[in-house]
């Protein structure tokens, strides 16, 4: 029972990591063995995963709408998601006629490619994560950034007025919106004094920062919550989709798989902003611990650490899910209004406070 | 040169996009020809005819009783209130009143029709403005208004039940409880709509201060119903020309302020409390006796023209019938409320953003059944 228990990711993943290097001489032909593998663990781990949020989203819209959601394919309605991927690759990919065929082909692949290379730094249990690079936030929010291109290359290559709109919408929302994004990961940084995410995790050792940082902190997660839905393009804040303006947004013209490769990046996305809010605020995969009191935080360990962390981190996607079937569309002026005009000031001031805090160690 | 038979003006940077006919927002097939400057609307312009039946001309070859049932088919969300306006309208002719009990019914009938029609425009205009979760909410209860409405007048949606002379057949003996009940429950989940959509900050900002209407415009384009109401234009039928007893019944006449589209939301939210208030005051009190008054086998209207109008959910439905004596109508005209409300889109929606002209036409309420005919 208690081996049961300690085995974790960490002791898999060294145990392989040991073994190619002791089997393979050439100490760089095992770093690209360990690549390679790394990649086709995270593209196993995201195809399901992405199911798992499909099959989520659609049981919590069905909850929140006084019905069942998908519950004729298999048990629960489990491969409803499954038999929608399989008539997905079935369908024809259609490239319109008066496209510009390459970028409207390249558009899906840089959106799938730019959310993948995002959760290269992301601690998913105790010692497990693909890079631990020592600039690991900053590069979280340089590259999840790049969306915005092929967002732009879709909306312009589509030869569509809807898909232009859709994407001019979403430049603007998302060039706006990383601002506060930006400042809101600042705080967290400032506290922890690096941009690692093991040492962000590892600074919370004695407690979660959404509860050692005071007002400040939670301020500056609410803001993370409600500025990461907007730069992923998820309702309230769907504009570059909006159905009910503009049908579809930047995707209009696609179909079967290009279509599915942008509802995959739209869950990756969402699964990242939950794992990096996760992360940052509410301590990755460091179990709950309250100060000193080590009997309860020893027991708290029981609890697997991968455990620790899917559960944070869908608990921040059921709230995104609810946002979602809840609130209306902001207009595209409001929405800009939004940021520019309180939630920029907000963050600001609110780094500035996280700032003060930090250097005069008011926080636990 | 367009199919449509009109020249482009385009100007420099403008373009032109093309909303429907088949469009998640347009709620049927209208299609909208709207030219752009960026996300501001320049000009709108809506072309019908999609799905014309020719109802009016089709209205001629039937008999007074067969032509009522295919008003029905005209504005579906208020099947009933058509129904009515056609039999008054025939009684008018015949110069014979329907009895009490048919009159006290068709009101009640009248009332729920509203009430479901509000319901599904509450959760369509959730809908328009992208919150999904309302549609259901509202349904829940238009639901079971359409029980009502199935076990008495044996359809949901197209009901059929008004004749000339009263109505079809007697109602159905649990049509009393059940309507309690419903409006038991019905009052009940006001709050709940207000929590979800009215009170919400997103859903206010979108609707205040957009897509104006003064009350001299509403006027001057003929605007009725709610759209009107919300710019402060008193013009319910139900008050100024009563019909089936509705001068016996207390209600208020709900009027709007502004004129944007959260004060024609308001109107349409409090209507609802009117009409809920309007039933509780008679479903106790229907008077025994006929539901139908004595006609003849074959209806003959006298030589003459004859016009009634009514109150639909979205506005002011007349019906004018022109008798050369025979077994059917000579002529028949509707003026329908929809085809007036939507003729005043392209004054209220220049200058607004794209997002806005999704709220401005879930406020108007457009059933295009009953713009084209």
């Amino acid at each position: 029972m208690n081996l049961l228990l300690t085995i974790s990711f960490s002791s898999v993943a060294s145990g392989i990591h040991n073994w190619l290097v002791s089997t393979i001489p050439n100490e760089l032909l095992a770093k690209s063995v360990e690549m390679v593998i790394a990649g086709i663990c995270l593209l196993l781990f995201l195809v399901p995963l992405c199911f798992i949020l499909g099959y989520m989203e659609r049981k919590v819209a069905g909850f929140m709408q006084m019905r069942y959601g998908p519950n004729r394919v298999g048990p629960y309605g489990s491969l409803q998601i499954v038999a929608d991927t399989v008539k997905l690759v079935m369908k024809e990919g259609l490239t319109p006629t008066g496209s510009d065929k390459f970028l409207f082909n390249l558009a899906p692949v840089i959106m799938v490619v730019t959310c993948m290379l995002v959760l290269a730094p992301i601690a998913f249990a105790k010692d497990f994560q693909i890079w631990d690079i020592n600039i690991g936030v900053l590069y979280v929010s340089a590259i999840s950034s790049l969306a915005v291109i092929g967002i732009l290359m879709a909306g312009w290559s589509s030869y569509n007025k809807y898909s232009l709109l859709g994407a001019m919408r979403s430049g603007a929302q998302i060039v706006s919106y990383e601002l506060s994004v930006g400042l809101s990961l600042i705080s967290i940084v400032i506290l922890t004094g690096s941009l690692k995410m093991s040492d962000i995790v590892m600074s919370q050792e004695t407690g979660w920062w959404i509860i050692r940082g005071h007002i400040p902190v939670i301020i500056s997660f609410v803001i993370f919550v409600i500025a990461s839905t907007a730069e992923i393009n998820r309702a309230p804040f769907d504009l570059a989709e909006a159905e009910q303006e503009l049908t579809a947004g930047f995707h209009t013209e696609y179909a079967g798989m290009k279509f599915a490769m942008f509802l995959l990046a739209e869950y990756i996305n969402l699964f990242i902003v939950s794992a990096i809010a996760a992360t940052l605020f509410l301590g990755g995969w460091m179990p709950f611990h309250i100060g000193h009191w080590q009997e309860f935080n020893h027991i708290m360990d029981f609890v697997p650490s991968s455990l620790w962390f899917l559960g944070k981190t869908f608990f921040i996607i059921f709230i995104i899910m609810q946002f979602r079937w809840t609130f209306p569309r902001l207009r595209v002026d409001q929405l800009l209004t939004l940021e520019w005009k309180y939630l920029l000031p907000i963050s600001m001031v609110n780094t500035i406070l996280v700032t003060v805090m930090a250097i005069m160690g008011w926080h636990f | 040169m367009s199919l449509l038979g009109e020249d482009y003006t385009t100007e420099e940077g403008e373009f032109v996009i093309n909303i429907g006919p088949q469009h998640p927002s347009t709620h049927g097939v209208l299609h909208l020809k709207v030219w752009l400057d960026g996300e501001t609307i320049k000009k709108v312009q809506p072309h019908l005819g999609y799905i014309h039946r020719s109802i009016e001309k089709m209205s001629e070859s039937l008999s007074y009783r067969n032509f009522i049932y295919a008003t029905s088919r005209m504005d579906y969300l208020s099947a009933h209130i058509n129904n009515q306006a056609c039999a008054l309208c025939v009684e008018k002719g015949l110069q014979i009143e329907a009895p009490p009990r048919a009159q006290m019914i068709r009101i009640i009938l009248a009332e729920l029709t509203r009430l479901a029609s509000h319901q599904l425009w509450w959760g369509c205009t959730g809908l328009d403005l992208g919150a999904v979760s309302p549609f259901f909410y509202a349904f829940r209860e238009r639901e079971a208004i359409l029980e009502i409405m199935e076990e008495t007048c044996g359809a949901r949606l197209t009901q059929n039940f008004c004749v000339p002379g009263g109505i079809m057949a007697d109602i159905h003996p649990n049509f009393q409880k059940r309507t309690k009940d419903v409006l038991k429950q019905i009052k009940s989940k006001f709050q709940e709509y207000d929590d979800v959509l009215t009170g919400n900050v997103i859903f206010e900002n979108r609707n205040k201060n957009v897509g104006f209407l003064t009350a001299e415009d509403a006027i001057s384009f003929g605007c009725t119903g709610p759209m009107a109401r919300g710019s402060g234009v008193s013009c319910d039928v139900r008050k100024w020309f009563p019909y089936d007893g509705y001068d016996k019944v207390q209600f208020d006449e709900v009027l709007g302020k502004e004129g944007d589209c959260f004060s024609r939301y308001m109107v349409r939210m409090n209507e609802m409390k009117q009409s809920v208030s309007i039933i509780e005051q008679l479903i106790d009190n229907i008077p025994e006796g006929d539901f139908q008054a004595k006609t003849k086998m074959v209806l003959k209207l006298p030589k003459g023209e004859f016009y009634q109008r009514v109150e639909t959910a979205r506005g002011e439905l007349g019906v004018f019938i022109v008798s050369d004596g025979a077994a059917s109508p000579y002529r028949i005209k509707y003026r329908s409320p929809n085809f007036s409300n939507l003729s005043a889109l392209d004054h209220v929606a220049r200058g607004y953003k794209i997002g806005d002209l999704v709220a401005i036409m879930s406020t108007i309420d457009l059933i295009i059944p009953d713009v084209d005919r």
